[in-house]
């Protein structure tokens, strides 16, 4: 299948000696936007680290296939450059290193200054260009330079942490249009070419953007799948408790 | 002349401390090198200099070929001032004994900022000393651009011994930037210099200074800065090249209020190389106000980065930040941070770190798309870069030149 950005079968993956994924399946198209909701530790952030390749995150099973191609030997930086971005719930502080430079290396030393310029403009990041990267930065301002970078970096898969955590109502909107923009919803369906997985723990982010598919993760196994809206509206109002007792329900007598 | 000034109290003192060991670093058995040089000739252009001197000297910032941004220069070649000029008005260069004989008031400056017999090497500069540079701006005048000094080593095995006098008058603005270098890359040889500089009410001085030896050479230089009422020091120091040992510890005097002292740091220490640096800044007038911040980085050396800040007077403020990275091999860094206050109502702080590059950073760069070694370059750059408020745009990009230009033989 052509079409397909990401594949992931039967994936297994441990953390420092601990096996926290077991036998994720997932499939996505080129174009598509699906979400991961789960409570907290289900193991969201570690299956978007396995998919981008961090070193921590072993693959000890199965396999990650990105637009028809084996990724899953293939180190972080690679991956990167062959089109996945990841925006991430916590980034480091590098000190030195200011926006300015993760951006023109985003860029890849093309079209530079002015197209800088555009996107600190966008992303309504101006004031920060020359300051050191996440030193200091509020939540919202983590995210919006999140995706200024992506915006920068044009990832064919983007893998999103949490984009509405830590931040306020003014930011949440300004955030749905670069995600938005970052996955090209202003173009007709069967153009699109950016795929998007969003990991949410409360489906705040939905309110801004759509998403075709959503996920249940639960202690390290996707539960259900099925409808985003769906989905959520559920964990709205049952909670996540629901989903973990339904998945142990069917887990028991499967079993 | 020298005799004249260097009267017999200092010559006294000096004798006195003649052996006296300094209070850090390495000793050093000055009888291992010689005192005298041959005489250089005066050279009118400096351009004229032999081709391997000025590529010497370029690498450490002076700029003889096209020095049409310079507001004037001094050179010294060993023992020998072989050249000293002037491009703007309201500025004086010269060597520092032609000043001696033009300025019979220039006695009254001479050790006032340096005690000279703070140790052996400062004793040896007072008995031995091979002239060194006078700089002085007029009162009100302010320099566009730098005024550059170089001192430049060219005999192996030679002591040089240098006086440096530096005043900026009233009100008066002065940049300068000195490289200090050798002829070969491999001659032994031994640095002794005393920086005296006095910043006068309202005065504004910057003090570039890139050292650029190799790595048999030793150096000691002794400075002494005295500021004065809403006077402000800005030193930046360079030191990116290999050097065997050098201990160097500024110690500027705010003695008029509201007067300001910041110092930067850049080092690196490959293998073999011992640096010992350290800036010291004593806040005895009401408002004063210290930064000193100090990065270093080792490929495999042994750096000492010190820090002190004494506050003596109300209201004065002080930070003192001093940063290490070790970047591979067996390198030491050892950061000593001193803060001393000696009544209510001073407010001094410092920060130390020391550490390796951290897995998480270069995994987060990496993950936009940089290798490995792209990335971990990337945040050494950064490391190195210390924004320097008050120093004007082309010293700024000098500076940022001599540092870019030694992350190539870090990674």
């Amino acid at each position: 299948m052509g079409d397909v950005a990401l594949s992931i079968e039967q994936l297994t993956v441990e953390v420092e000696g601990r096996e926290i994924l077991h036998n994720i399946n997932l499939g996505m198209k080129l174009g598509e936007t699906h979400v991961l909701f789960g409570p907290n530790g289900s193991g969201k952030t570690t299956l978007l680290m396995a998919i981008m390749g961090f070193p921590k995150y072993r693959i000890t099973k199965g396999k990650v296939i990105f637009k028809g191609q084996d990724i899953t030997m293939l180190p972080l930086d690679e991956r990167a450059r062959l089109g996945i971005g990841m925006s991430f719930q916590r980034p480091p502080v590098v000190r030195g290193v200011k926006m300015r430079d993760m951006v023109a290396a985003c860029l890849k030393g093309q079209e530079q200054e002015e197209r800088v310029s555009q996107l600190a403009e966008k992303t309504n990041l101006a004031d920060f260009l020359d300051r050191e990267i996440n030193y200091g930065f509020s939540g919202g301002e983590i995210k919006r330079s999140e995706l200024m970078q992506l915006l920068a970096q044009k990832p064919t898969l983007t893998l999103i942490d949490e984009p509405e955590s830590g931040v306020d109502l003014v930011n949440i909107t300004l955030i749905g249009e670069l995600l938005n923009s970052l996955l090209e919803k202003d173009c007709p369906i069967p153009e699109r070419k950016c795929t998007g997985l969003i990991i949410t723990h409360t489906g705040h982010i939905l309110d801004y953007v759509n998403a075709r598919t959503g996920y249940v993760m639960c202690d390290g196994v996707i539960g259900c799948e099925g409808d985003s809206r769906e989905i959520l509206a559920t964990i709205r109002e049952k909670g996540y408790q629901e989903c973990v007792r339904c998945f142990l329900r069917r887990r028991g007598s499967s079993g | 002349m020298v005799e004249t000034v260097s009267s017999e109290t200092h010559k006294d003192k000096a004798r006195a401390a003649a052996a006296k060991p300094a209070a850090f670093g390495e000793d050093i058995d000055l009888d291992t090198y010689v005192s005298s040089a041959e005489e250089q000739p005066y050279q009118v252009d400096p351009s004229k200099l032999p081709a391997r001197a000025k590529e010497r000297m370029l690498g450490a910032g002076v700029i003889l070929d096209d020095p049409g941004q310079r507001a004037g220069t001094f050179i010294q070649m060993d023992n020998a001032p072989v050249h000293s000029s002037v491009r703007q008005e309201g500025v004086e260069v010269m060597a520092v004994n032609q000043a001696l004989e033009k300025y019979d008031w220039l006695s009254d400056y001479w050790w006032q900022a340096v005690a000279v017999d703070t140790d052996k090497y400062t004793a040896n500069i007072e008995l031995n000393q091979h002239n060194g540079y006078f700089i002085r701006t007029l009162p009100g005048y302010k320099t566009i651009y730098p005024v550059q000094a170089c001192l430049y080593l060219a005999k192996a095995r030679l002591a040089q011994n240098v006086h440096n006098i530096i005043i900026a008058e009233e009100n008066s603005e002065l940049h300068i930037i000195t490289g200090c270098t050798t002829a070969s890359n491999e001659e032994a040889g031994l640095h002794l210099g005393v920086s005296e500089f006095y910043i006068k009410k309202g005065a504004k001085v910057t003090f570039t200074m890139i050292h650029n030896w190799n790595p048999e050479v030793s150096v000691r230089p002794r400075t002494g800065v005295i500021i004065e009422e809403n006077g402000l020091f800005l030193s930046n120091y360079v030191l990116t090249k290999p050097v065997r040992s050098l201990q160097i510890y500024p110690t500027a005097r705010c003695m008029g209020e509201n007067a300001v002292v910041r110092f930067n740091s850049i080092l690196v220490a490959a293998p073999g190389a011992s640096l010992d640096v350290g800036s010291r800044a004593i806040l005895n007038a009401k408002g004063a106000k210290t930064e000193i911040i100090s990065r270093a980085i080792t490929t495999g050396g042994s750096i000492v980065a010190r820090g002190y800040i004494e506050g003596n007077a109300p209201d004065v403020k002080g930070h003192l930040e001093c940063r290490g990275l070790i970047l591979m091999g067996e390198g030491i860094i050892h950061a000593i941070p001193e803060l001393k206050g000696t009544l209510a109502g001073i407010d001094l702080s410092h920060e130390a770190a020391v550490g390796k590059i951290a897995e998480e950073e270069v995994e987060y760069l990496m993950a936009r798309g940089l290798t490995r070694s792209e990335a971990t370059a990337t945040i050494v750059r950064g490391f190195l870069r210390v924004d320097i408020e008050g120093l004007p745009p082309l010293l700024s990009a000098e500076l940022q030149r001599a540092i870019e230009a030694s992350e190539r033989d870090i990674m």
